[in-house]
């Protein structure tokens, strides 16, 4: 990863909810950095915080402990200006559209509300950057007559009419069809290329983070495990976890051949996150699992081809 | 052979009119086999699973064919035409379902033994507890869990549940409805593996319907890809993946990044999916198509063989022509 300021970075970051009768910890001395003109991917099991961190990095609630800085800058709380250059895109594109008014109407008013022109010339220059042409016709239509794949394109549009310098998707394609995922992939790389924007990419499938992005982060039960160059961890994993994930995913390469399915071994349930495991979380289901794993978080351990991890199997002392 | 099933039709009769979801479907699943069924949303996967068993609900009706259902004791019984109270006989002992969301399936008031006895007694078994106890340690579960509610299990731990349930009565045939669409992926492969180490062991059949044809290629022993409601292309998992005959079949593999074999960029399938109200006249799949030509808006392409395969598409009428 790159040398200069990141442009958005969650830095050593702890959430914990309180929920009266108990405290969830959901994410524990995390660092992820984002830089200009480049895509993190952030993978890992439901409940593992992805969310949560996307939404301490778009400051959506504060964090418990840690910092979250914009241009090397300590962010202290929400307003325009910070919305003005983070963007976040949801798992559902209707959820997040006035699906009342027509395509034409959400985009002018992200447009309006960040002091930027709103006449038709800016809005359907929006729509042509994600590829809804003729824009003029996808200006006038309502959200219902939308594919999903077209709608989750009008809510990237509405977020690139704030000119942000960050955008977060979170899940972005997970609802929609296979055949049109790829459509919008091939937007966000787009967007990576043309106008600088720096991306976090959530999502549960390891292939698309590794089709899409430069860099991969893995999380398990609050933890940030592994990091690095998207090739190195996809090809050269060195968490348990990480292997894990790599090794339940379909690959239809692999059909006929011998490890398919066979991995029969009791893998266990993802912990609970009111009374997580000590130590490494992942030790309850890790087949290396060692004494010292139980009671302290590994430190991080720095490899060659710049990615990292935090695993004692890593770990000489 | 354990279905046969022949030229389905299934309809969904609205004040606008019937809807085709389940337009002429044929197809043979043998003993033991595992036939995965794919497509986009809206293709008609969920109505034809439905259907195998007769568990659709209005305004889903079968209008036309047969799906003759093969038991290992008595005669062939075509499920399409028999009464609701002849086909309860059927029900649990030859064949069971399982569903995306166990949450539907199972009764959120009642502790899992009490669902699992209730459904064995019904069938004949008299030590209910011990039968429990054996099915859910088969899909890794705990069998002190018996006594849990299913609003006390995790996601994954419910969909075995429910496949446990779905083997209680050791049927021939399960039908299986995106039963890991809903769990991570870790789970979904101990899931996976679960099932055809079962399968193994008790001989049953499977039609495993998913949206993710990649899964597919690793689970099914044949795959049947569908769009518009009809089958499209119906051949073996590897050669499906490997040499795909129709043109949508090889858009929805490419719809999959790899996750080690060098990354090219792929794109997808452009458009959408058609509208059943609304097919076009010749091949369903033509506006769409990067192949299409001037007789695919002419004549609606039958599923012929090709190769070892089965596919509609009139790109293989020529070859056909030549042979002949
Ligand atoms: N507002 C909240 N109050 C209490 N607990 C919460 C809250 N938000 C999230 N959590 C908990 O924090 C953990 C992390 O949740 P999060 O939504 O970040 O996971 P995720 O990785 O995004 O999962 P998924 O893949 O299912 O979207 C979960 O255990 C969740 O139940
Ligand atoms: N109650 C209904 N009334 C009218 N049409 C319906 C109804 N339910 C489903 N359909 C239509 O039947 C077609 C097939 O639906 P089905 O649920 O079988 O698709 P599917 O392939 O299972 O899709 P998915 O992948 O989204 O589950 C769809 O195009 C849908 O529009
Ligand atoms: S730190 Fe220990 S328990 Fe955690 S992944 Fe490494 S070896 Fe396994
Ligand atoms: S029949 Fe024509 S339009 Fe249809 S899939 Fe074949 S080539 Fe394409
Ligand atoms: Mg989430
Ligand atoms: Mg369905």
């Amino acid at each position: 990863m790159p040398e200069e300021t990141p442009v958005l970075a969650a830095e050593d970051v702890t959430k914990h909810f309180d929920t009266g009768r108990q405290t969830v910890r959901a994410l524990e001395n995390v660092t992820l950095r984002l830089y200009r003109g480049r895509i993190a991917a952030l993978v890992g099991e439901s409940g593992s915080g992805k969310t949560t961190l996307a939404r301490l990095l778009a400051q959506f609630y504060p964090v418990t402990s840690g910092e979250i800085r914009l241009r090397g800058e300590v962010v202290s709380g929400p307003d325009k200006d910070f919305y003005g250059e983070v963007q976040l895109v949801f798992q559902d594109p209707f959820a997040s559209l006035n699906s009342l008014r027509k395509v034409e109407h959400n985009v002018r008013r992200a447009l309006k509300l960040h002091g930027h022109p709103a006449d038709d010339a800016a809005v359907h220059e929006l729509l042509a950057k994600v590829n809804l042409t003729p824009a003029a016709d996808f200006a006038r239509k309502l959200p219902h007559e939308l594919s999903g794949g077209q709608r989750q394109r009008v809510a990237i549009a509405r977020a690139l009419a704030v000119r942000p310098s960050v955008l977060l998707g979170d899940e972005p394609i997970s609802m929609l069809d296979v055949s049109i995922r790829l459509d919008v992939l091939n937007l966000l790389a787009r967007l990576r290329e043309e106008e600088g924007l720096a991306l976090l990419y959530i999502t549960h499938d390891i292939a698309s983070a590794r089709y899409l992005s430069d860099d991969i982060y893995v999380m398990y039960a609050g933890q940030m495990v592994e990091g690095g160059p998207a090739e190195s961890v996809i090809q050269e994993p060195k968490h348990p976890y990480t292997q894990l994930l790599l090794d339940s995913s379909p690959d239809p390469e692999r059909a006929g051949g011998s490890s398919a399915f066979t991995a029969t071994a009791k893998l266990g349930e993802p912990p609970s996150l009111v009374d997580p495991p000590p130590g490494c979380r992942f030790h309850p289901r890790c087949p290396f699992a060692k004494e010292q794993c139980k009671t302290s978080f590994p430190p991080r351990t720095e490899f060659a081809d710049g990615s990292w991890t935090n695993c004692w199997l890593h770990n000489e002392s | 052979m354990i279905l046969d099933v022949k030229g389905l039709n299934v309809d969904y009769i609205t004040a606008k009119g019937a809807v085709r979801a389940v337009n002429d479907v044929s197809f043979q699943l043998r003993r033991g086999e595992i036939l995965g069924v794919a497509g986009e949303s809206g293709c008609g996967k969920s109505t034809l699973i439905m259907a195998l068993i007769r568990l659709l609900r209005p305004p889903a009706a079968i209008t036309g064919g047969q799906v003759w259902l093969h038991p290992r004791e008595g005669e062939p019984v075509d499920i399409a035409s028999r009464t609701d109270r002849e086909l309860r006989r059927l029900r649990w002992r030859s064949m069971a379902v399982v569903l995306q969301s166990a949450m539907d399936a199972l009764n959120p008031v009642a502790r899992l033994s009490a669902q699992f006895a209730d459904v064995l007694r019904a069938h004949g078994y008299k030590n209910t507890e011990e039968r429990t106890a054996e099915l859910l340690e088969m899909v890794g579960i705990s069998p002190d869990r018996a006594r849990s509610y299913p609003h006390e299990m995790s996601g994954g731990m419910r969909q075995r549940a429910m496949i446990a349930l779905a083997l209680a009565c050791d049927p021939e045939l399960v039908v299986m409805d995106e039963p890991t669409t809903a769990v991570d992926v870790v789970m979904q492969r101990q899931i996976l593996a679960q099932i055809l180490e079962l399968r193994e062991r008790l001989g049953f059949s499977v039609v495993f319907v998913t949206h993710d044809l990649s899964l597919l290629v690793e689970l099914a022993d044949r795959i049947a890809i569908m769009y518009g409601g009809r089958i499209v292309e119906l051949g073996e998992a590897a050669e499906i993946y490997r040499a795909p005959k129709h043109p949508y079949t090889k858009g929805l593999r490419d719809s999959f990044p790899p996750l080690h074999a060098p990354v090219t960029r792929l794109n997808g399938i452009p458009g959408t999916p058609p509208d059943l109200r609304n097919l076009p006249t010749g091949c369903a799949f033509e506006p769409r198509c990067p192949r299409r030509f001037a007789d695919c808006t002419e004549r609606r392409p039958e599923l012929l063989a090709v190769g070892d395969a089965l596919a509609a598409c009139h790109l293989h009428d020529r070859e056909r022509t030549a042979r002949a």
